[in-house]
């Protein structure tokens, strides 16, 4: 056998870890990914479409913000993610996969509709707080089984929490054939629409205001928390290492469970959201896929909450415009989840760039050393 | 329960386990490498999507579409689209060291977002009006022999079917044995446990994981490919089926416990589970919502069994999940 002796070559570039990386350089690489994903979905479109992607980006501006009501409708939905981002960071933090916030918004949504249809005589505060409670409820208990099946048997969450969801969504199915209306449409239709029992009273004027303060104040609330609470420093601790936790003292196993559940009440309190202060009804499409989009919100935003905000409201103006231009140009909604998709992705690839450096083979170094 | 309702509900099962099958065996091939790729469901979308379209655009062309041709066309489109499916989150994890379940979420997004995009509006884009549709190439896919087909009962369950059922049943096999009797197979799975130690041993990591990814994600893509062209008959439907079965497929992996011969009944029980509401006498609309629950009950149920018993064959890949970085070691 012959063998070659390989003569060992400097690699063409190599791969180092950054040990810090200023502020500017971080957010430029940011910057240049989501220019580019502009520029890859404005290429797509206009493949679809052949349109100026000026224009089209132009269409995209007028159908997230271009009328007051747009706006509103563009600053609700924008709050819907960071709800959801805001439940699942306490899981996240603590290095626990919730990925069944679907089916946690899901569980939420039936609660407070079952309030809504059920208790709608109640007098208007006292029936928006029993669905505030209800809802929080059962979004929690959809987070406290995983949680429970973790920290007793250490039982991998990312399934448990995702069949959850379909186990959700199958309820809301049956639900929804329970509470049909009118009898045969297999929808539900909107719920007290002469009453407007359990829904959101505007406030200023607006019939959103409510979602934004009660979101922020989520959003505060937690950010306190994670940040200065002794439980939000035991979901970091036992986040980073759980052999120091148990060294410390910490209960792992009760964190776990009490986490999971306030994870799964919030988000159980978007899917308040979705059915008292924007639908006004509830379907099998009534979380929409926002459980997995927040997922993704939540990650990139390392649990931040106004980066959240920053990401979350990215999102929804390109879900928002991608719906305009589809519906400008007769094609269907499904365009906004594709330019979603790709914006995620370079998002994500662009995080390598900041955590890690490309060193590039340099001639001259070499010829000096030899 | 007579027999006939019996065999069609048996006939059902094997249908609709053969688009988990598909998805599942791909899956376990990538997660020996050691990753976790969550983007089954956009996986199948983008071989479902792409293989009718391959076809669409076939069939408008040729009045006369030559069945080979259809067949060809169909398979070659899905697994072009799958394995480019696979490739971006390859590239993202493996490359750009991203985390695994993030950019296995995103490439579900994504191509959930392109798959019913183009399935919806396809046919207005050329030109046409109504739903997409292949008719030539969808018989293709669920020829059958006639003779076989006939024989009572045995004819029905098992030679009723297209050649894809038989096909996913091959697929397990082989990847079974890949991964048990060959070396290939053991570096593969050396790789998936401790990507280090491989990494010392002279396994090139990044090819090996590379390689599983992209094919393992063609072979989930067939799922797709099959369900778009045998369980609708050739049509697209914007109904979110892809996904749900997607997850199950996923689910499976785990009821599996890696082994893709265990998969095989796995994905017929569940198929059973699934079809269950429809021979049961007596149930209204909403109990056979709840009904239709049973696979998603049994995963979480089977999950926490395995957890119980923390049996060492069951346990998955021990680096699943994790990116690897020579220089983190």
């Amino acid at each position: 056998m012959k063998q070659k002796l390989k003569e060992h070559k400097e690699p063409f570039v190599r791969i180092a870890k950054r040990v810090k990386i200023e502020w500017w350089k971080a957010w430029g690489i940011r910057g240049i990914a989501l220019v580019g994903a502009l520029l890859v979905c404005a290429a797509i479109i206009y493949a679809v479409v052949a349109l100026n992607p000026l224009q089209v980006y132009k269409a995209m501006f007028e159908g997230a913000f271009g009328t007051n009501k747009r706006l509103w409708v563009t600053i609700r939905d924008m709050m819907m993610l960071l709800c959801i981002g805001v439940g699942l960071a306490p899981a996240f933090k603590m290095r626990f996969w919730n990925i069944g916030a679907e089916g946690q918004i899901l569980a939420g949504a039936i609660a407070s509709a079952a309030c809504m249809i059920y208790l709608g005589t109640l007098p208007g505060i006292l029936l928006l707080l029993v669905m505030f409670l209800c809802s929080a409820v059962a979004g929690g208990l959809w987070g406290l089984f995983p949680g429970v099946f973790k920290a007793k048997w250490n039982t991998n969450e990312t399934l448990f929490t995702l069949m959850m969801n379909y186990i959700a969504l199958q309820l809301v199915a049956f639900f929804v054939a329970l509470w049909e209306n009118p009898r045969g449409s297999n929808k539900v239709g909107i719920i007290n629409p002469n009453t407007r029992a359990g829904w959101f009273p505007p406030l200023f004027g607006q019939d959103y205001a409510l979602n934004v303060i009660l979101v922020l104040a989520l959003a505060a609330i937690m950010f306190l928390y994670l940040k200065y609470s002794k439980q939000g420093y035991e979901i970091a601790v036992v986040g980073e290492s759980e052999n120091t936790a148990r060294y410390a003292g910490i209960r792992v196993p009760s964190v776990v469970i009490r986490t999971m559940t306030i994870s799964g009440a919030v988000c159980g309190i978007a899917g308040f959201l979705v059915v008292s202060g924007a639908s006004h009804t509830i379907s099998i499409s009534s979380a929409g896929g926002r459980g997995f989009t927040a997922i993704i919100v939540a990650w990139l935003a390392k649990f931040n909450t106004f980066v959240m905000i920053l990401i979350a409201g990215l999102l929804v103006f390109l879900e928002k415009g991608a719906i305009e231009i589809a519906s400008r140009f007769d094609l269907n909604n499904f365009v906004s989840q594709m330019i979603m998709g790709i914006l995620l992705f370079f998002i994500i690839g662009c995080e390598f760039f900041i955590q890690y450096e490309l060193k590039f083979r340099d001639k001259k170094h070499k010829e000096a050393q030899a | 329960m007579s027999l006939d309702s019996l065999l069609a509900l048996l006939q059902a099962a094997i249908v609709f386990g053969t688009v988990i099958l598909f998805g599942s065996v791909g899956e376990i091939l990538t997660e020996k490498s050691g990753n976790l790729n969550l983007g089954v469901p956009g996986i199948m979308y983008l071989g479902g999507i792409a293989g009718l379209v391959g076809a669409f655009f076939y069939e408008m062309n040729n009045p006369n579409p030559v069945p080979i041709l259809c067949l060809v066309i169909a398979l070659g489109c899905a697994i072009a689209a799958a394995v480019a499916g696979a490739a971006i989150f390859g590239l993202l994890t493996i490359t750009l060291r991203a985390n695994q379940n993030v950019a296995g979420l995103t490439l579900t997004i994504f191509s959930g977002g392109v798959a019913n995009f183009f399935g919806g509006s396809l046919n207005r884009l050329a030109g046409g009006v109504g739903q997409i549709s292949v008719s030539a190439t969808s018989a293709v896919f669920r020829a059958n022999i006639p003779v076989l087909r006939d024989i009572p009962i045995v004819g029905k369950l098992l030679f009723s079917h297209g050649f894809m059922v038989y096909l996913s049943l091959i697929l397990a096999f082989a990847v079974s044995w890949f991964l048990k009797r060959t070396s290939v197979g053991l570096n593969l799975r050396a790789v998936g446990e401790n990507p280090a130690t491989a990494d010392a041993a002279g396994i090139n990591v990044t090819k090996y994981k590379y390689l599983a990814t992209c094919i393992g994600g063609g072979i989930t893509g067939l799922g797709g490919l099959y369900y778009v062209m045998d369980y609708i008959k050739g049509t697209w439907a914007n109904d979110y089926t892809i996904e749900s079965l997607g997850w199950l497929a996923v689910a499976l992996v785990i009821f599996a416990s890696w082994r893709p011969t265990r998969a095989i009944w796995g994905a017929y029980l569940f198929g059973v589970l699934f079809w269950l509401y429809l021979y049961i006498n007596g149930l209204s609309r909403g109990t056979k919502e709840l009904f239709k629950m049973l696979p998603y009950v049994v995963t979480i149920g089977w999950l926490i069994i395995v957890s119980l018993r923390r049996s060492r064959e069951n346990q998955p890949p021990a680096s699943l999940g994790l990116s690897y970085f020579r220089e983190e070691r």
